[in-house]
C-alpha cells in the first residue's frame, strides 16, 4: 500500500510538471521570446497571450508560451524560466505569481543575457526584472477609491467598508489596488505595502477572495456578518465583485451598497452596464503583452533596453475608469464605451 | 453413544475425564476497564460519534469566543448554505473513500458539468430541463469513465483520478472559454439553473434550498448504504475485496456502479453550485477534491476503506464551515484558519487510528 502510494504521487508529480512546463512551440532560429503568465485560464492571461501571439507573428518572434497551473504556483513559473534560458531565447516576459521568490532566477536569465520584462505583476524591488509593463494598479485602486468617495458625497465621513482581496500571501497587485482604493477614498494607509495594518474605523474587514464569484460570495458573506450594515465593498477583481453582489442580493442589501473593482473584463463591463458593479478601472493586457514583444525584438536587434514611464519605476500601459454615473472631476469612460476596448 | 462403545475397555476411554474441563466458550480477556477503554469501544462500535460531539463543541465553543454574531439562527443556516457545495462533493467523495479508493476529480466534474449545463440552457437555447439531464448524464459518464479504468485497466483510483481531474479541467476551460457566465444572464434564459438558491425563512434562519439538498442527499445515500443489499455490497469491497469476491459479491460491476453514482452526485452538486455562487464559474472550486477529502476524514470514514458512516462527512464538512466562520468573526487572519483545518485534518486521522485499535 505504501509503494503504492509512493510510485502515484511521484507519477503524479511527473504528470503535473510535465504539463504545467510544456512548452506551446519549440525553439527556433528567429529571435526566440518566451511568455510565462500566471496561468493559462484567466481570461486576462488569455488575452495577454493573443497580445503576445499576434505581436510575435508580425515581428517574426518564435514565441513560447507557460503557465502556472494555478495563481500561486512557483515552480512552474521557475521551470518554465529555466526551460527558457536553455532555448536560447532572447528575452521573457512574465507575470510573477509570487513578486519575490522568482527573484534568483530571473537574475539568472539576465545574467544569461536574456531580456526580461514584467507584465502586470511588478517584482519586489521591481528592478530585479529589466523593465516593468503594467497597469498603475495603485492608480486603479485609487481612481475607484476616488469615484466611491465622491459618489458618497458627506457619507463617506461615515461610510463602512467591505476589502475583499486576493489571497493569503498579499502579492503586489493586491496591496497596490487595495491601499490605492483606500488613498482616494481618504483613508490614512499607514504602510503602503501592508494590507488591514489601517485602524480607520469605516473599515469593515479585510477577507479573501481568490478573486472568483465563490470566494466573492463567501467573503461578502462573512463580512456582512461582521457588520450588517457595509455599504462600500472594494473588490480585488470583477468576478469576486459578481460574487459579493450574489451575497448582498441575498440579504436584499444589492441596492444600498456600493460595489467597485478593478480589471476590464468584458463580462464586468457588462456588470457596470447592468447595475451590479459602480465603477471599474479598466486594464489592457493585449497592450502590455504586444509592447513587450516589439521591446524584445528591439532588444535584440540594438541591445537597448526598453524606458520606464515619467516618475514611476515601471512603463504604464494606462488605466480608464469605466461608469455610468460618471462624477465632477474624475474622468471616465461609459459603459457602452468600455464594452468596445474591454478584453475577454 | 452407541451400546458398543460402553462395552469397551475402560484403558480406551480418554474422555470421561473432559467433565472436569473449563466449559466456558473461548474469550478474550476483560482486564483493564477504564474510562477510556469504554470510549474506545463506544467510538468504534459508532465512529460518526466523534465528528458530532467536535461539531457541538467547536459550536459551543466558538459561541462563546465570537459571540451573537457567530451564535446566532441567521449565521449558522450561512454556514449550511456555505459548505452545501462542499458537503456535497464530500458525499460522492464519501462513497468513493468507502471502497478504499479516493476521487480526485470530484470537482473537476461539478465545475465542468455546471459549464455544460449552463452552456447549453444560457449560450444554445436548450431547454432547462434537457440541460439539466444531459449534465446529469454527462457526471454519470464521467464517473463511469473513471470506474472503468479503476476496474477493467486495474489501475490505482489515485492516478485514475488524478489523470481525469486535468482532463476534466482541461475540458471545461475549453467550453467555457474561462469566462463566468453571468448572472443575469442565467436569469433571462435559464432561471431555473438557480432553483437551489431560492431560500425562506424561519425566524432570522435562512434556509437556502441547497441547504436542504445536501441534507436529503447524505440520508438518501445513508439508506441507500445501511439499507440495501447493494450498500452492503459497498462497504464488503473496501473492507476486503478479495473477501467480498469469493463471498459472491461482482466487485468489479459494483465498483463502477459506485463512481457512477458520485459522477451524479456531483453533478447534482453542479446544479446546486449555480444557485450557491450565482454565475458560473469555470474558476472556482479548484480545491474542492481537496476540501471535500477533508471534510470526509474529518468526518471519520476510514480511509482503508469499509468504516465509517457517510453522515460523517456532512459532520466534517459543518466542522470545517464552522472552524472558518468562527475564526473569521473572531478576527484572525486567514493563514491561521488554514493552519487550523490542517490540524483538524491530522487530529481526526489520529483518533481513527486510535479507535481502529479498539480489538487489539
Amino acid at each position: 500500500m505504501k509503494t503504492t502510494i509512493k510510485t502515484a504521487l511521484l507519477a503524479g508529480a511527473a504528470v503535473a510538471a510535465s504539463i504545467a512546463a510544456a512548452p506551446a512551440m519549440a525553439a527556433g532560429h528567429e529571435v526566440g521570446a518566451c511568455l510565462i503568465t500566471k496561468t493559462d485560464t484567466n481570461p486576462f492571461f488569455v488575452k495577454m497571450k493573443e497580445g503576445a501571439v499576434a505581436g510575435a507573428e508580425a515581428n517574426g518572434i518564435n514565441l513560447q508560451t507557460f503557465a502556472g497551473k494555478i495563481d500561486g504556483d512557483v515552480e512552474s513559473q521557475v521551470s518554465a524560466v529555466e526551460t527558457c534560458i536553455a532555448s536560447g531565447a532572447k528575452g521573457i516576459l512574465i507575470t510573477p505569481t509570487d513578486s519575490r521568490a522568482l527573484a534568483p532566477v530571473v537574475t539568472q536569465a539576465r545574467e544569461n543575457g536574456l531580456l526580461v520584462i514584467a507584465l502586470d505583476t511588478p517584482f519586489e524591488p521591481a528592478d530585479t526584472a529589466d523593465a516593468t509593463f503594467a497597469t498603475d494598479n495603485f492608480k486603479a485602486g485609487e481612481m475607484i477609491g476616488q469615484w466611491a468617495k465622491a459618489k458618497m458625497g458627506d457619507d463617506a465621513a461615515n461610510a463602512k467598508i467591505a476589502m475583499l482581496d486576493l489571497n493569503p500571501s498579499e502579492i503586489s497587485v493586491d496591496y497596490l489596488r487595495n491601499q490605492g482604493f483606500l488613498q482616494g477614498f481618504g483613508v490614512d494607509i499607514k504602510n503602503p505595502t501592508d494590507i488591514g495594518d489601517e485602524d480607520d474605523p469605516r473599515i469593515v474587514g479585510n477577507d479573501v477572495t481568490n478573486g472568483n464569484e465563490e470566494g466573492g460570495r463567501t467573503a461578502m458573506e462573512n463580512l456582512l456578518q461582521k457588520d450588517p450594515e457595509v455599504n462600500v465593498v472594494y473588490t480585488i477583481n470583477e468576478p469576486a465583485a459578481a460574487g459579493a453582489y450574489e451575497a448582498l442580493k441575498s440579504m436584499g442589501r444589492e441596492n444600498d451598497v456600493l460595489i467597485v473593482s478593478v480589471d476590464g473584463g468584458c463580462p464586468g463591463v457588462q456588470n457596470v452596464a447592468d447595475g451590479v458593479i459602480g465603477a471599474t478601472s479598466m486594464q489592457f493586457p493585449l497592450l502590455m503583452a504586444s509592447k513587450g514583444i516589439e521591446a524584445i525584438k528591439h532588444f535584440a536587434e540594438t541591445g537597448e533596453k526598453p524606458q520606464n514611464s515619467d516618475g514611476l519605476d515601471f512603463y504604464n500601459t494606462g488605466v480608464e475608469l469605466i461608469t455610468d454615473e460618471p462624477v465632477d472631476g474624475i474622468e471616465s469612460l461609459s459603459s457602452e464605451e468600455g464594452l468596445g476596448k474591454c478584453w475577454g | 453413544m452407541s451400546d458398543e462403545s460402553q462395552s469397551r475397555p475402560r484403558g480406551q476411554d480418554f474422555e470421561s475425564s473432559l467433565d472436569k474441563s473449563d466449559k466456558t466458550v473461548a474469550a478474550f480477556e476483560h482486564t483493564s476497564k477504564g474510562l477510556m477503554d469504554h470510549i474506545q469501544k463506544a467510538l468504534h462500535g459508532n465512529p460518526t460519534l466523534v465528528p458530532v460531539i467536535v461539531l457541538v463543541m467547536s459550536v459551543i465553543v466558538f459561541g462563546f469566543i465570537a459571540g451573537d454574531r457567530f451564535f446566532s439562527a441567521f449565521n449558522l443556516t450561512l454556514i449550511m448554505q456555505q459548505v452545501s457545495i462542499i458537503g456535497l462533493l464530500a458525499a460522492a467523495q464519501s462513497l468513493i473513500i468507502l471502497t478504499a479508493g479516493i476521487d480526485l476529480s470530484v470537482a473537476a466534474i461539478m465545475v465542468l458539468m455546471s459549464v455544460v449545463m449552463g452552456n447549453l440552457a444560457v449560450s444554445f437555447g436548450v431547454p432547462t430541463f434537457f440541460a439539466l439531464i444531459i449534465g446529469f448524464a454527462g457526471g454519470g459518464a464521467a464517473g463511469f469513465l473513471n470506474g472503468l479504468m479503476v476496474t477493467r485497466l486495474k489501475l490505482p483510483p489515485f492516478i485514475v483520478t488524478l489523470g481525469t481531474w486535468n482532463i476534466f479541467y482541461a475540458l471545461n476551460l475549453w467550453l467555457s472559454g474561462a469566462q463566468s457566465i453571468r448572472s443575469q444572464d442565467i436569469d433571462a434564459n435559464a432561471g431555473a439553473l438557480k432553483f437551489f438558491g431560492e431560500a425562506f425563512n424561519i425566524g432570522s434562519a435562512r434556509i437556502t434550498f441547497g441547504s436542504i439538498l445536501m441534507i436529503v442527499v447524505f440520508f438518501a445515500l445513508w439508506f441507500l448504504l445501511n439499507k440495501t443489499a447493494w450498500g452492503r455490497h459497498v462497504y464488503a469491497i473496501g473492507d476486503d475485496k478479495e473477501a467480498a469476491e469469493l463471498a459472491g459479491i461482482r466487485t468489479d460491476r459494483t465498483l463502477t456502479q459506485v463512481y457512477m453514482l458520485a459522477g451524479v452526485v456531483c453533478a447534482i452538486a453542479a446544479w446546486s453550485s449555480v444557485g450557491r455562487i450565482g454565475s458560473i464559474s469555470p474558476q472556482a472550486f479548484y480545491e474542492g477534491n481537496l476540501q471535500s477529502i477533508t471534510a470526509v476524514v474529518i468526518g471519520g470514514i476510514s480511509l482503508f476503506g469499509g468504516r465509517g458512516s457517510i453522515l460523517g462527512a456532512l459532520f466534517g464538512a459543518l466542522i470545517v464551515g464552522v472552524f472558518q466562520s468562527g475564526l473569521k468573526l473572531a478576527g484572525v487572519d486567514v493563514l491561521w484558519q488554514v493552519f487550523a483545518v490542517g490540524w483538524l485534518i491530522i487530529l481526526a486521522v489520529s483518533i481513527d487510528q486510535w479507535i481502529r485499535k479498539v480489538s487489539a
